[in-house]
């Protein structure tokens, strides 16, 4: 489904991604891994169209989608996530999912329709399949961290998306949260039959869902493949030494 | 002047080139307190022309108070610049700091309300009457270069001009406090992180301008009028001159300044009706083709 | 009772009730209110692009200069009647704002705040310059009245002056102005304006081509701020070239944060305030911009939602006693 081979990107002289392959099948669970500053979330800006590649080719579906803008990215099918929990904090969870709609159903360009009650059905089915249905009206903003980043996988569904990439997506949740969070990841995935990619820094939700798992080091791929050899790669325990895992 | 067709005469080419530098003199010493506020500060700060134009009211007034000491020119332009300083940073820990956690918008908007509120200030006190300052003894006369005349005192501003510049360059370079103000201009967060007094420095930055800006308006008392409006019109000279240069780009304004004041000086022989219009549309130009100007940094 | 209250469809009552100033037989209070509803339709426009797209403008009176000066060369040059002359300066400011608009939208923050401006100058500087088009630096006094003899046969209404009479005319239109700029505000295009706004990185990937809806938001403000002009010119009774001087667009920029960026009427009640104080102030002093200034910095430091923000906060605070 995504196949990304060769990918290049760097800053000022400072190689961030250095020639990067690696692909997701349709209705996969994989991850990509890596220390901080490995490159994770250049790597998804490279994919999802915020950053251009210097080299290398990014296809969705048998399409080539390299340097296209986010906008037209998403439209093609791919959601996203981001690390630092992105949302509209002023506008109400309702308003936050509804606008995901809007746009990705093509109804943006209306000018005098009423917004009030549109996609009613549709964005109070996708809250309550992340568990914010009791929270539709309030504003996003003050919700808690937890809650954020669930409106925000809400707000990436609503877009109906065939693949889904999560930037760290537990990004600093208790241990609760965390289990509450991947559970949910995955029966959304399971329910929808998508496919996703996600990175992450948390070792065991990493483990406990992925089906495949890519390790990435100082913008370098060091280890591919199922769980279990990737645990066992010599490789990946070097970098690993001396982080402990969660 | 230039009739079509015909070279114009080469001294009258070069007395242009050297009243633009003039021009262009004066303004870097606005536009590098201006560039360097919104470069550590990000605040585009409107009130600066406002600071000038009372360093110049400033100067006017020491020199009337001090009749006839010897050097009062010289006390004159120093103290304005420290007055406006001090004004400075009173505006800055008072009022602007309260700002900044808030949107962009209300730190541009409260600048805007000082220009309203110090430019009425300077009317009150001042009148709307043009008042002058004559020149220091000592820099009265001329010298005559290649076929024009240039007064001694535009001279000395030829020569202040780079000075401070340098004086400027070598601070922000070889100093630690200059080392601290280019990286409050990078990560302002990090710094403060890092044990740094942020908050004093952005105080002191602020100062400095401000201090810029005043010494500015005093130097340029005798050779221009003081005003009501020359706040305005060096405010808008002063943007068009960081934006060509590059916003935040030190050279960037010296640079700028210098483009600016030959566009300034030739602009107006080339095409006399529109000298007003050629200006902003350089300043159009820049932003549509290049917005971070000739030296400053592509924008993320 | 509190919600009673917010419930009042207040924008309506109020158009509803401007229409009876001129039984009030003041021409002063005609005029007055007059500039209010102009300049409130120009400061809604405005904050269509700040206040719901979070596009700070320097420049917007640039296209309400264009608009003044398209109806009052249609009109006072070319004979063309208000019916035409008045879509025209839509037409005109909103032509201008897809032009300058292409090329501010691909900037951000600060740097679009300055292509606006310097566009802005750029009007006003060909409108200052251009003698033969735009009558230059003194610009075109005495544009004409548009016909408004029909009114004189009207019950209740036909014996104002025509002053008068261009009143009820500039309130009708107006109100149109904003039943339409409502509608667009709350429509699916206003909702994802709003999502620029709050995130514009989060709006492109839900699938909004930020500077497509960018552009689109600027012309239609363009577009009212033209009408807005339109009116005024031949409210003011001539057309001057400081129409588009960044003055007024500092003057529009502080109506609609003194009236509240945070709502749709908002700049429209800071558009009724400003006028009304600046009428009062300077019958007293010349020192208007001295209290201006104050005026703006008592705003930024206390209430930066505006009067009606602060009405609001009161409210909900009444609300949360009461619950």
């Amino acid at each position: 489904m995504l196949e990304v081979r060769n990918v290049r990107k760097a800053f000022d002289g400072f190689q961030a991604v250095g020639g990067v392959t690696l692909g997701v099948a349709r209705g996969q669970i994989a991850a990509i891994i890596g220390p901080n500053g490995a490159g994770k979330t250049t790597f998804f800006n490279l994919v999802t169209g915020h950053l251009r590649p210097d080299a290398g080719v990014v296809i969705l579906n048998g399409r080539d989608i390299t340097g296209l803008a986010p906008h037209d990215v998403c439209r093609l099918g791919m959601g996203r996530s981001f690390q630092r929990t992105n949302i509209f904090p002023r506008l109400t969870v309702f308003e936050n999912v509804q606008a995901a709609f809007i746009s990705h159903r093509g109804r943006g360009l209306s000018f005098f329709a009423r917004v009030e009650g549109l996609y009613r059905d549709e964005t109070y089915a996708v809250l309550e399949s992340v568990g914010l249905q009791d929270k539709a009206g309030e504003v996003s903003g003050f919700l808690s961290h937890g809650n954020q980043k669930q409106l925000e996988l809400g707000i990436a569904l609503a877009s109906e998306p065939e693949l889904l990439l999560l930037d760290e997506p537990t990004a600093g949740m208790s241990a609760t949260e965390t289990r509450e969070t991947i559970r949910l990841i995955e029966r959304i995935t399971r329910d929808r039959g998508l496919t996703m990619l996600f990175t992450e820094h948390d070792m065991e939700v990493v483990f406990s869902i992925a089906q495949r798992i890519s390790v990435l080091h100082q913008g370098r791929l060091i280890a591919e493949g199922a769980p279990a050899e990737v645990r066992s790669d010599p490789e990946v325990r070097r970098v690993y030494l001396g982080e402990r895992a969660r | 002047m230039v009739s079509s067709g015909a070279l114009p005469d080469p001294s009258f080419l070069f007395a242009q080139a050297l009243s633009g530098l003039t021009a262009a003199m004066f303004l870097f010493l606005i536009a590098a307190g201006l560039s360097l506020i919104f470069g550590v500060l990000r605040v585009l700060n409107f009130s600066h022309g406002s600071f000038y134009m009372l360093g110049a009211y400033l100067a006017y007034q020491i020199v009337q108070w001090a009749a006839t000491t010897p050097g009062r020119f010289w006390w004159a332009t120093i103290g304005a610049a420290l007055g406006i300083a001090a004004l400075g940073g009173v505006v800055e820990r008072l009022l602007l700091r309260h700002l900044y956690a808030k949107e962009e918008l209300y730190q541009l908007l409260f600048t805007y309300a000082l220009v309203l509120i110090l430019g009425d200030v300077a009317k009150k006190l001042w009148g709307t009457g043009q008042l002058s300052v004559s020149r220091p003894p000592g820099l009265t006369g001329a010298v005559e270069l290649f076929g024009t005349r240039l007064p001694y005192y535009n001279l000395f501003i030829l020569l202040l001009g780079p000075a401070i510049a340098l004086a400027f360059w070598i601070v922000l370079h070889r100093t630690r406090t200059g080392r601290f103000i280019r990286a409050a201009a990078l990560d302002r967060e990090m710094l403060g992180a890092l044990g740094v007094n942020v908050t004093g420095l952005y105080t002191g930055v602020f100062v400095i301008g401000s201090f810029l800006a005043g010494l500015g308006g005093a130097l340029v008392t005798p050779v221009k009028t003081i005003v009501p409006g020359m706040d305005v019109e060096i405010i808008v000279e002063a943007f068009i001159v960081v934006v060509i240069g590059g916003l935040g780009s030190f050279w960037g304004t010296f640079l700028g300044s210098i483009v600016y004041g030959q566009v300034l000086s030739f602009g107006i022989l080339i095409f006399p009706r529109f000298s007003i219009f050629s200006v902003f549309a350089l300043m159009a130009v820049v932003l549509i083709v290049r917005p971070w100007g000739l030296l400053g940094r592509p924008l993320r | 009772m509190i919600e009673r209250l917010a419930r009042v469809p207040w924008g309506p009552l109020v158009m509803v009730a401007a229409f009876f100033v001129p039984a009030l037989g003041s021409r002063f209070y005609t005029f007055v209110a007059t500039d209010v509803v102009i300049m409130g339709l120009f400061a809604v426009s405005l904050n269509l692009l700040i206040g719901y797209t979070g596009l700070v403008s320097f420049g917007h009176a640039a296209y309400f200069g264009i608009g003044a000066y398209t109806t009052g060369i249609l009109m006072k040059k070319l004979g063309v009647p208000f019916v035409l002359a008045f879509p025209a300066a839509g037409l005109g400011a909103g032509l201008a704002a897809l032009v300058f608009g292409f090329f501010c939208v691909r900037l951000t923050k600060i740097y679009f705040a300055m292509l606006t401006l310097a566009f802005a100058q750029i009007v006003w500087a060909i409108c200052f310059k251009w003698n033969d088009v735009t009558g230059g630096e003194q610009g075109m006094p005495e544009i004409p009245y548009p016909a408004l003899d029909w009114m004189q046969r009207l019950p209740f209404f036909g014996d104002f002056r025509a002053s008068d009479h261009f009143y009820l005319v500039t309130v009708v239109l107006v109100a149109l102005c904003f039943w339409v700029l409502r509608r667009i505000v709350g429509s699916p295009f206003g909702r994802l304006l709003t999502t620029i706004r709050e995130n514009p990185e989060r709006a492109e990937f839900i699938g909004v081509s930020v500077r497509r809806y960018e552009l689109i938001a600027f012309v239609i403000a363009g577009i009212f701020a033209g009408l807005a002009g339109g009116l005024f010119g031949i409210f003011n009774r001539g057309v001057f070239p400081d129409f588009a001087y960044w003055t007024k667009s500092s003057e529009v920029l502080i109506m609609t944060l003194l009236g509240g960026m945070g709502s749709f009427w908002g700049p429209a009640v800071g558009a009724l305030v400003l006028l009304v104080l600046n009428q009062q102030i300077t019958s007293y002093t010349e020192y208007w911009p001295f209290v201006l200034g104050t005026v703006l910095i008592v705003i930024l430091f206390a209430f930066p939602g505006g009067i009606v923000g602060a009405l609001a906060a009161g409210v909900t605070r009444l609300r949360m006693r009461h619950a």
